[in-house]
């Protein structure tokens, strides 16, 4: 079989010398007598690499993103971010969920405009800027396809363009570490294909670093760098995929024998996983 | 929605309260009921016609009062609401204490707040304020502590404080079931104020119902119950109308469909 994804086993994945986030042998208990969420879990990842967490639902993939963005501590063991430990809500970061979470309040562009209210020094530099902040929201909104969307409310927007501009707010004030949870899983399968072009579009032009969470592995095989599988809870990391696919990728490599081996492979381990 | 079913629902109240009226008027004219025990509305409207100054300066009265109780308490409402729904360990403090105090019958309360203030206008306002303050704070608590832990998850990760998050996604959030509280409050606050007029005051449409009835004047005690509805009805349509003016994203559903 054409090794496409090249497997390297958990135990001797040497860290990446250009380490952006660590996770250092985690575990988590959300509460006293509850069993552990996540067992000993490690990883590294490079500034500007795109990873894929993928498992069974309840493993601790959303748990895993919530400790890198510093919403939660470890219970034991150590979070470092650019070299320094995660001690609250790191605010390099932007988020984006399976639910679009959009205000139905605010119009399109003020939704996208909303981290920039909130985080420092935009925050402060909002009267004078607005002006040039909204263009910067705007350019953002038509390189996701929703030019001319801009004054329409979120509840006049269809599921996929709601989360165009979901992902529109989770960069506009150009996060370095991007955390989406499940972010397409509502979307019909056109939609959700169209937005990985989308993600893969910004990321390529921006380099930000990604963490994906995913059940749906042909998308962890169309957008990823390094793959991660994790076990049933407690979570742990089992696998970890180089995909070294070329990019861009584009849907016609979705047929090529060597994505399909990578999916195949992956399959493979998230039937063992679940049988277990 | 088609037309003629947009007709029907625009006149159904219209309809529903003529015909309420029509057949109050023709049971008591049929069964030939006394005057003494149920008056006709036609009774009860000109009764309100030959006393129309007393009832004037009485509605007055029982209007100040209970806005003046509304007031108080849509401020007190949306301070203690937003305290409950915004932190867990004020909510569990206070609960018990907030449905304790819902439960006791308000006009067990108007004996004490007589003694303290004497007869009068002040025990109006403050029964009528702490009547309605309840579902107010329910209401905006509730409107708040329901947010989506996702989008606290996507403010808290951009350094938003506890302050910004109710700021720019609490309250507005909250709006619509600030609304919803209004109205159900400003109806509530009426009972508040004619039920210690009642039975405390010299003044006021509670007051003038229980004189009418002492000498027996059952029309003039009917029209002030008239009075006090349309007062009721009145005050709810304006929340409704500031409802449906600052919440429109809330009510689209219902439009829409
Ligand atoms: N706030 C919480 N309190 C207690 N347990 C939680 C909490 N959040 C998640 N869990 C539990 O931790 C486990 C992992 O959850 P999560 O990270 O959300 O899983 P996933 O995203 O992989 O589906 C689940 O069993 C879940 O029930
Ligand atoms: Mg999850």
């Amino acid at each position: 079989m054409p090794q496409t994804g090249l497997k390297v086993s958990v135990m001797d994945s040497t860290p990446v010398t250009t380490a952006f986030v660590e996770i250092d042998k985690v575990r988590l208990r959300y509460l006293e007598g509850d069993g552990l969420a996540l067992e000993q879990t490690s990883m590294t990842i490079a500034k500007g690499e795109f990873i894929a967490v993928v498992g069974p639902s309840g493993c601790g993939k959303s748990t895993l993103l919530k400790l890198v963005s510093g919403l939660i501590r470890p219970t034991e063991g150590k979070v470092r971010v650019d070299r320094q430990e995660v001690a609250g809500p790191l605010k390099i970061v932007g988020m984006a969920f399976q639910n679009p979470t959009l205000l139905p309040w605010r119009t399109t562009l003020d939704n996208v405009l909303l981290p920039l209210e909130i985080v420092q020094p935009h925050r402060s530099n909002l009267r004078r800027q607005r002006k040039a902040f909204e263009e910067k929201a705007m350019a953002l909104l038509s390189s996701v396809g929703l030019a001319g969307c801009e004054k329409k409310f979120p509840w006049e927007l269809s599921g996929g363009m709601q989360q165009r501009a979901s992902l529109c707010r989770a960069l506009i004030h150009e996060p370095d570490l991007m955390m989406l949870d499940e972010p397409f899983a509502a979307l019909d399968a056109f939609t959700r294909e169209e937005l990985w072009d989308v993600l893969q579009g910004l990321w390529m032009t921006r380099r930000f670093t990604v963490l994906l969470v995913t059940h749906d592995l042909r998308e962890a095989a169309y957008l990823a760098d390094t793959i991660y599988v994790m076990s049933k809870r407690p979570g742990r990391i089992l696998v970890r995929y180089d995909n070294v696919l070329p990019r861009p990728r584009n849907q016609e490599m979705t047929f090529r024998q060597d994505f399909g081996d990578l999916v195949h492979e992956l399959k493979g381990h998230i039937r063992t996983v679940r049988a277990a | 929605m088609s037309r003629s079913r947009f007709n029907a629902v625009h006149h159904a109240p219209w309809v529903a309260s003529v015909g309420l009226f029509v057949i109050w008027e023709l049971g008591v004219r049929v069964s030939g009921m006394p005057e003494y025990i149920l008056p006709s509305p036609s009774a009860a409207l000109a009764a309100a016609w030959t006393f129309r100054e007393a009832i004037w300066m009485h509605a007055e009265q029982t209007m100040i009062t209970t806005l003046g109780g509304f007031l108080i308490a849509v401020i007190f409402g949306v301070i203690l609401g937003a305290a409950v729904g915004s932190s867990r360990i004020i909510y569990s403090a206070l609960n018990p204490i907030l449905i304790g105090f819902n439960s006791v019958p308000k006009i067990a309360v108007v004996p004490i707040l007589v003694m303290w203030f004497g007869i009068g206008g002040i025990p109006a306002v403050l029964t009528a304020f702490l009547i309605s303050f309840f579902p107010i704070v329910a209401n905006v608590a509730t409107g708040l502590a329901t947010l989506e832990p996702e989008l606290q998850d996507v403010l808290r990760s951009l350094g938003a404080s506890r302050l910004d998050i109710l700021r720019k996604v609490g309250f507005p959030r909250s709006l619509p079931y600030f609304f919803t509280s209004l109205k159900v409050a400003v109806t509530l606050a009426f009972v508040g104020s004619v039920m210690s007029e009642t039975v405390a005051a010299n003044v006021g449409m509670g007051y003038l119902m229980m004189s009418a009835s002492s000498k027996f004047n059952v029309p003039l005690v009917f029209a002030g119950l008239l009075v006090i509805a349309v007062m009721g009805i009145v005050m709810y349509g304006i929340f409704s109308l500031l409802e449906n003016r600052w919440t429109k994203w809330a009510v689209r559903g219902a439009r829409s469909a």
